[in-house]
């Protein structure tokens, strides 16, 4: 028999960073909301004391924070010629699977995006013309600006308790920080965190060149904080055990540490763990959702009626459920018509590795994003005039990995891969290895997209979602001249050994070591219903009682990562519920 | 704050033996409760005042009556909670205004008779467990209203669960020569002498508070010894001095440093768990600011045990040196480098009257099964302390206790190996790892 449940306000479809906040803000307004997360109830001392968080083994090599693939896949293919086949093994997406999502295990690298990844289609041609886009590329404005959502933004760092140093407020250059910034209304509410040897070395050697060093804003919180919503939070050991591991020591910025305990206390909310999400259920007429459908541990299906459906699961998820549904038309790249699968775009990765001949930088003192970044070529802070792309990278001195077995393969071309001869390579290496980073920008191409399989299915019977993804050029072209910059400063610095990267010269594959995790799009944010699925609220402009969160609403990627961003668009969309959509259900734009 | 049992088979046959019928009588007199009617059930009488249910409501959180009336997960105050005693398990009963299973057949003055003189309707008499000598010390006005808030609960059709008492301690009777011994059946009197202020923390103390149910020692019979409020042992856990001692009880923080743990559940040092922080949770958190600052002036008024500090041992101490290596390993996380915690969610050890108790049983039982910082509505944090019995082995426990206990300010006698390994049983704590294979 299935599970029949009350009727809700709002069902929140998973419980990772979006989730919770919204979840949060509508319980705080006494909606009746329940949230259905397909993991488990994960909380820090029970699930990551730093006594048991500490194994590599198991966290960072078997991966057991993460969704299993047996669990559920995608399919993948380059291009549309070919045929996708599933991605069996671990890939460089990484699914969260717990009461926390993605937020729990990830690096917390805690970024705002820079204005012009808002505007990149109008600020492209009021700068260049048209003639700087490469042919096929989708450039298209967000639908929000980067002053409309700072509010959010602040509101979100004083939830995540983000460390870091301010560059520009109110309008003021402030020293330390990142002089490219958008206007903040106020700093960090946390100073940034202690720089590694390798940071120091970067600030040094990049100050010298004329660059704008700054520490990278950081969820690896710096000193004991109490957030927004009355949560206290610890100071960061700088452990090293950070990305792929959940946080023994609450500081690190996650939905366990900040946002659950203050929603756990909301009489109005409750969530079903272990509970997947099958679907959404719409009304005869098609025009609005009634509910979801689910299937619980126990092998049972049920429905959660609601009067409003958030979609907040992993990015691929949110895509597919759109596409399960029905809701909005599927992107056809032949007709280029359709929205759903539509502006997929990933992150473009160059890479400098660089080897000194005498450092001790202590590698194993570090956090998931302690790093020094410049954005001197990054979005459109630098003239793009004859280089054929837009965008760019953050560049950064990335001190975040320092254990044991993940260091072992880090070593020069040419040391030796067995014997005393690699134990002495690996003693050296360990020391005097250092990673220069180009997190790219990326922007969606119209042969890019995603659809449902027409072969393989999930244990249900579901088709998979299919990722058809390739570098374009204008990823090649801004890859490159990353890469050239970040080699130029590995030599600057001291490296007497160096060997740098444009992962886009390759062609994309889902299991190449160091590469992105930021998986973006599908379910795109904007001002236009032929080009958008959802409109500046993340509200789905044809079923308007279905918000859909995360990064699957950004239109392209900036040259950051992108948690911070999609948590203050969730707080947004809270806020645009609370105030506009529950005193008048309906389209909050006209379409 | 659980209170328990305090019995032995002995009480009857000494109250028997030695004992006047005039004392008898003194000591089973409830004439005081006659002030409350006893011809209203509560079921048939009208609709309590408003007011009346507001102030009764915070009568009922100053006794903390919720914590044992109501079990997890149940209705409100229909009992079936089971208090774990040395002599069995006592269910809780239900006091919703429910005709069959509650009391909603009671007049005020058989409540009155109840709360004040553990006497059951139909006179028979309650175990101790349910604090009766602390409650005696409740003045008229606070009972009515606390009748009229009781009266005010949502009847629940709730069976009480039948205790496992065992013989001689399912004998209800047993209870006239316990009461003889240790039940002082008078109301509160002030003190002259004292502001009003200190009478009021005395008052609430003494009274519904019955902070002496866990943190006055007991003799072998469970009543109540003569050190007052100067710490317990109390079922694998350890209930501390909360005197003005400096050593080892709260004389060495401010009036707002107790007030504030007593609110929130943690103050500069100190996070609540376990017993306190149920009590926190259920009881102190609701409690005004004028009665949290009344607790604490009374309680740093109170000269206590004596204890003093005895001289730190060693940090060379072979024990010492073990201490400080695991506490380095698998405390100094959390716990900070010098022992100074994070402020609301992990307890500081320097300088914390607490962890110089005499007895470390809170301690071992801490690292052994884990804890958890009580929830409140000033700090939602509900921070935890993972287990470590799985970790560190019986005489690990004793040396990292041994190092906090006498670190950063503090000195306090060794802990020794065996008195971890019975607690490791006592607690049921999982062996080490190594002992598992």
């Amino acid at each position: 028999m299935a599970h029949a449940r009350p009727k809700a306000d709002v069902v929140v479809i998973g419980l990772g960073w979006s989730g919770s906040v919204i979840a949060e803000e509508l319980a705080r307004a006494g909606l009746k909301v329940v949230a259905i997360e397909r993991g488990a109830w994960r909380d820090t001392a029970s699930d990551f004391p730093p006594s048991v968080d500490t194994d590599e083994l198991r966290w960072a090599t078997r991966k057991e924070i993460l969704q299993p693939p047996k669990l559920e896949t995608y399919t993948f293919r380059n291009n549309a010629s070919q045929q996708a086949l599933p991605v069996r093994e671990w890939s460089n997406l990484t699914l969260g699977y717990n009461v926390g999502g993605a937020g729990t295990h990830w690096a917390a690298a805690s970024w705002r995006f820079n204005p012009f990844d808002f505007q990149p289609y109008s600020k492209t041609i009021e700068r260049y013309g048209k003639g700087q886009l490469v042919p096929g590329l989708q450039v298209q404005d967000w639908g929000i600006t980067y002053d409309e959502l700072e509010p959010f933004y602040d509101r979100f760092e004083r939830i995540a308790g983000t460390s870091g140093q301010a560059g520009v407020v109110n309008g003021d250059i402030i020293p330390g920080g990142n002089p490219f910034e958008g206007s903040r209304s106020r700093g960090y509410p946390t100073p940034p965190l202690v720089p590694s040897r390798w940071n120091d070395i970067f600030t040094e050697k990049t100050t010298e060149m004329g660059y704008h060093p700054f520490p990278v804003p950081a969820g690896t919180i710096s000193r004991a904080y109490v957030n927004a919503l009355g949560v206290h939070m610890g100071p960061c050991t700088y452990c090293g055990y950070c990305q792929l591991f959940g946080c023994g020591n609450w500081s690190k910025s996650s939905p366990n540490a900040c946002v659950v305990p203050a929603l756990m206390r909301q009489p109005t909310f409750e969530v079903m763990t272990e509970t997947e999400v099958l679907h959404i259920n719409k009304s005869a007429d098609g025009k609005t959702a009634t509910g979801v459908s689910f299937i619980g541990k126990d092998g049972v299906v049920g429905e959660q009626p609601a009067d409003i459906v958030i979609v907040a699961a992993y990015q691929l998820d949110n895509v597919r459920l759109m596409l399960l549904s029905g809701i909005g038309q599927p992107y056809d790249p032949r007709t280029k018509q359709g929205v759903i699968g539509r502006n997929y775009s990933f992150q473009t990765l160059s890479y400098a590795y660089l080897w000194f001949e005498n450092e001790y930088l202590n590698p194993f003192i570090n956090t998931g994003c302690l790093a020094i970044q410049i954005d001197d070529f990054n979005a459109d802070n630098f003239d793009h005039t004859g280089l054929g792309f837009i965008g760019g990278a953050g560049i950064q001195s990335l001190s975040n990995n320092g254990l044991p077995i993940g260091m072992a393969g880090v070593l020069p071309k040419q040391a030796p891969a067995w014997g005393k001869g690699w134990k002495k390579a690996f003693q050296h290496s360990y020391q005097n290895w250092a990673m220069i980073q180009g997190q790219g920008t990326s922007y969606a191409h119209e042969a890019m997209y995603f659809d449902l399989d027409p072969t393989y299915k999930d244990n249900y019977g579901r088709p998979l979602m299919r990722m058809t993804f390739d570098y374009n050029l204008n990823d090649k072209r801004s890859g490159e001249f990353i890469r050239k910059q970040c080699e130029a400063i590995a030599h600057a610095v001291g490296g007497t050994q160096v060997e740098s990267y444009n992962f886009a010269n390759d062609h994309y594959t889902p299991f190449r070591a160091n590469d992105s995790s930021h998986t973006i799009g599908g379910v795109v944010m904007g001002t236009d219903p032929k080009t958008s699925a959802l409109n500046r609220y993340q509200q789905s402009w044809d079923v308007h009682n279905v918000f859909v969160l995360g990064a699957s609403s950004f239109p392209n990627n900036g040259g950051f990562n992108p948690t911070v961003t999609l948590g203050a668009l969730a707080l947004w969309t809270a806020k645009a519920i609370r105030e506009q959509y529950l005193h008048n259900p309906g389209p909050l734009v006209q379409a | 704050m659980k209170s328990k049992l305090w019995l032995g088979v002995l009480a009857l046959v000494l109250a028997a033996g030695g004992t006047a019928l005039t004392a008898l009588y003194a000591n089973g007199n409830s004439n005081a409760d006659d002030v409350a009617d006893d011809q209203v059930p509560a079921a048939d009488a009208a609709a309590p005042d408003p007011a009346a249910i507001t102030r009764g409501a915070y009568v009922a959180v100053q006794g903390d009556c919720a914590a044992c009336h109501t079990k997890p997960g149940g209705n409100a105050y229909a009992g079936g909670y089971g208090l774990q005693t040395p002599f069995g398990v006592i269910y809780s009963t239900n006091i919703t205004p429910e005709r069959d299973t509650g009391i909603g057949t009671w007049t005020e003055r058989d409540f009155f008779r109840a709360v004040r003189h553990g006497k059951r309707q139909d006179g028979a008499l309650l175990y101790p467990a349910m604090p009766y000598n602390a409650y005696v010390k409740m003045n008229d006005a606070d009972l009515h209203d606390l009748w009229a808030y009781i009266r005010s609960l949502k009847p629940v059709a709730q069976a009480p669960t039948p205790n496992t008492l065992g013989f001689p301690y399912n004998i209800r009777l047993a209870m006239l020569g316990w009461n003889l011994l240790y039940f002082k059946n008078a109301p509160y009197v002030a003190e002259p002498g004292q502001p009003a202020q200190w009478n009021r923390g005395r008052y609430l103390v003494d009274g519904a508070g019955h902070c002496g149910a866990c943190h006055t020692p007991k003799d072998a019979l469970g009543g109540d010894t003569s050190a007052y409020l100067q710490g317990a042992e109390l079922l694998g856990g350890y209930a501390p001095e909360i005197t003005g001692n400096p050593h080892v009880g709260v004389g060495s923080w401010s009036i707002e440093q107790v007030a504030q743990y007593l609110k929130v559940g943690s103050n500069h040092m100190a996070v609540a768990a376990g017993a306190m922080g149920e009590a926190v949770e259920h009881s102190t958190q609701y409690l005004n600011g004028p009665d949290l600052a009344a607790i604490a002036v009374y309680l740093e008024s109170l000269p206590g045990s004596g204890a003093q500090a005895p001289a730190a041992i060693s940090a060379n101490d072979p024990a010492m040196l073990r201490g400080a290596h695991i506490y380095e390993t698998q405390c100094m996380a959390c716990h900070n480098v010098q022992g100074q915690g994070i402020d609301g969610m992990v307890t500081g050890f320097a300088d914390n009257p607490g962890i110089r108790a005499l007895s470390p049983s809170n301690l071992i039982s801490t690292v052994l099964k884990g804890g958890r910082a009580a929830v409140t509505e000033g700090n939602v944090t509900g921070a935890g302390m993972p287990s470590f019995a799985w970790r560190l082995d019986d005489a690990d426990i004793a040396a990292v206790l041994t190092y906090v206990r006498n670190s950063w300010g503090n000195a306090a006698p060794a802990v020794g190996s065996p008195l971890v390994s019975k607690a490791r049983a006592a607690v049921h704590a999982e062996p080490v790892l190594d002992k598992q294979r």
